[in-house]
């Protein structure tokens, strides 16, 4: 069952990481680069992928940080969590990202590196 | 959520563009809590103030805001990236002192007062009990909830942001009555220090979910207090804790030993040593500086240390003489900044920062791209001063 946050369209692969993420501290807002090394994607760009990860977490300036991707295009076409947080959401709504927030055993079933087309106004939303 | 016809013709843009756009993040902020409604709130604190974290897009974002747009509650804003008083002595690009300038400056056209500060309940007096407020700074919004008996979520920039315009957010999480943790951290450390609570507070943010009860501590003094909340909002989502013995309601107990303290400081910690110190994240109090005054009599740094406090607070230490022995230990204190991500620390001539911060070694680490070592207070002032 997926509860959409921000509404939108988009297509990408998936980047799928099991860490919270930190936007802040972790991504390099230029690029989309993850440099902290405790991620399982580090070194990995999240730029033009759907994103896929179980929240945020950290520093509220995070949401600037996801606008500064978004005005870098370096930003992900779309978000998909399993639980909701502000500095993602608020992020995501300013910076016009599709954001989604989908159960734990849809979270899981989420295959990394696979292709994907999200669409909020469709009735299968996820295809 | 519910929107009334008003709100439902802001977020329709027939009130202009910088409501429509607050409108937008209410409503996913809304949507993501599950709010059913919006409700007026009497304060927000706003991040997104340095321009380090910022960029060239958030002050580009942030003067178009400026334009037309004032906030209509009470506001205050969290620290900048240096101090406008002390750049000379430090080695500053032209470029980021007019990015600044000019961030610092929408913030104040936009009607915002200008603490620049992490810690705004160091500086006001805090409203009424279970008063709605709306805090973008984790350190912040954790103490609001937990030790000023305020209410408020983990706000992000931007919803904190959305709530000065519109003086509002959306009723949801800790906001509400009767949203109470399940899960208890037991501390088990024994004489705890600030440093050992910063590591709590990283421990919690890592375990728990929005709110979180401490039982085995006593009452810890402000400095464990701060470090507590500036721990706890670097690595997680929660923004509440309580302390209290009594744990028989909760469904899940988690202890904080030396084993898991050891986990976290070696995470953080990664460096024997220091090329220079700092103090302050969050920034200091008064009640600090007079301790760090006492703690300093007779003694002097052996190298740089940087001491971070707001403007206000600095204004009231300066008369009443508490700077006097910081000064003469040979520290730089300075004000509108902090420890995190300021460019007054330069990872091209700067390979490791002492700090007895936990928060502070969290952004040293990964965005200032420095080695930290960390220490409590008391450690630093015996092994860095003669």
């Amino acid at each position: 069952m997926s509860k959409i946050i921000v509404q939108g369209k988009a297509k990408g692969v998936i980047l799928k990481t099991t860490n919270p993420i930190n936007f802040l501290g972790a991504v390099d807002k230029n690029t989309g680069v993850i440099h902290d090394q405790k991620y399982d994607i580090f070194k990995k760009s999240i730029k033009n992928t759907v994103l896929v990860f179980p929240h945020g977490i950290g520093s509220s300036v995070g949401a600037y940080t996801i606008y500064s991707l978004k005005s870098n295009n370096a930003a992900p076409v779309a978000m998909i969590c399993q639980k909701a947080d502000l500095t993602v959401a608020s992020g995501c709504a300013l910076a016009n990202i599709p954001m989604i927030i989908i159960s734990k055993d849809e979270f899981d079933s989420i295959e990394n590196g696979k292709y994907i087309q999200i669409d909020t106004e469709s009735e299968e939303i996820l295809n | 959520m519910e929107l009334t016809k008003d709100e439902q013709a802001a977020l329709n843009g027939e009130k202009g563009e910088a409501l429509q756009t607050a409108y937008r993040i209410l409503l996913a902020t809304g949507e993501a809590t599950n709010a059913e409604k919006l409700i007026p709130i009497k304060w927000a604190h706003l991040s997104g103030v340095n321009y380090n974290t910022i960029g060239d897009s958030g002050e580009e974002f942030l003067r178009k805001l400026s334009e037309g747009t004032k906030v209509t509650v009470k506001s205050t804003v969290n620290p900048m990236g240096f101090d406008f008083d002390h750049t000379s002595e430090y080695n500053l690009d032209e470029a980021f002192i007019e990015k600044q300038r000019s961030i610092r400056d929408s913030y104040i056209k936009m009607g915002v007062e200008p603490t620049f500060s992490c810690t705004p309940y160091d500086i006001y007096d805090l409203p009424e009990k279970d008063t709605q407020v709306s805090f973008a700074e984790s350190n912040a919004a954790i103490f609001a909830n937990s030790l000023g008996g305020l209410r408020t979520n983990k706000e992000s920039a931007f919803s904190a942001l959305a709530s000065a315009i519109t003086g509002k957010s959306p009723y949801s999480d800790l906001r509400k009555e009767g949203n109470e943790t399940q899960m208890t951290i037991r501390m088990k450390l024994e004489n705890p220090n600030e440093l050992d609570f910063g590591l709590l507070g990283f421990f919690a943010g890592k375990v728990a979910d929005t709110s979180v009860k401490i039982s085995g501590v006593s009452q810890p003094d402000r400095r464990s207090c701060k470090a507590l909340c500036g721990g706890m909002g670097t690595s997680g989502t929660c923004a509440k804790f309580q302390f209290s013995d009594e744990d028989e309601n909760s469904s899940e107990k988690v202890d904080f030993g030396k084993e898991e303290m050891n986990k976290i400081f070696d995470e953080l910690n990664t460096s024997d040593k220091g090329d220079l110190i700092t103090l302050g994240s969050p920034q200091l109090g008064l009640e600090e500086l007079s301790d760090l005054s006492k703690m300093l009599k007779g003694k002097s740094f052996r190298k740089r240390c940087m001491v971070f406090c707001s403007r206000a607070v600095q204004h009231q230490a300066r008369s009443l003489k508490y700077t006097d022995e910081i000064d003469r230990a040979g520290c730089d204190i300075l004000s509108d900044c902090c420890t995190c991500l300021t460019p007054l620390i330069d990872p091209n001539n700067t390979d490791s920062v002492t700090t007895n911060s936990v928060k502070g070694a969290y952004y040293l680490k990964n965005s200032t791209g420095v080695d930290v070592n960390l220490k409590p207070l008391s450690k630093i002032i015996e092994d860095e001063t003669k």
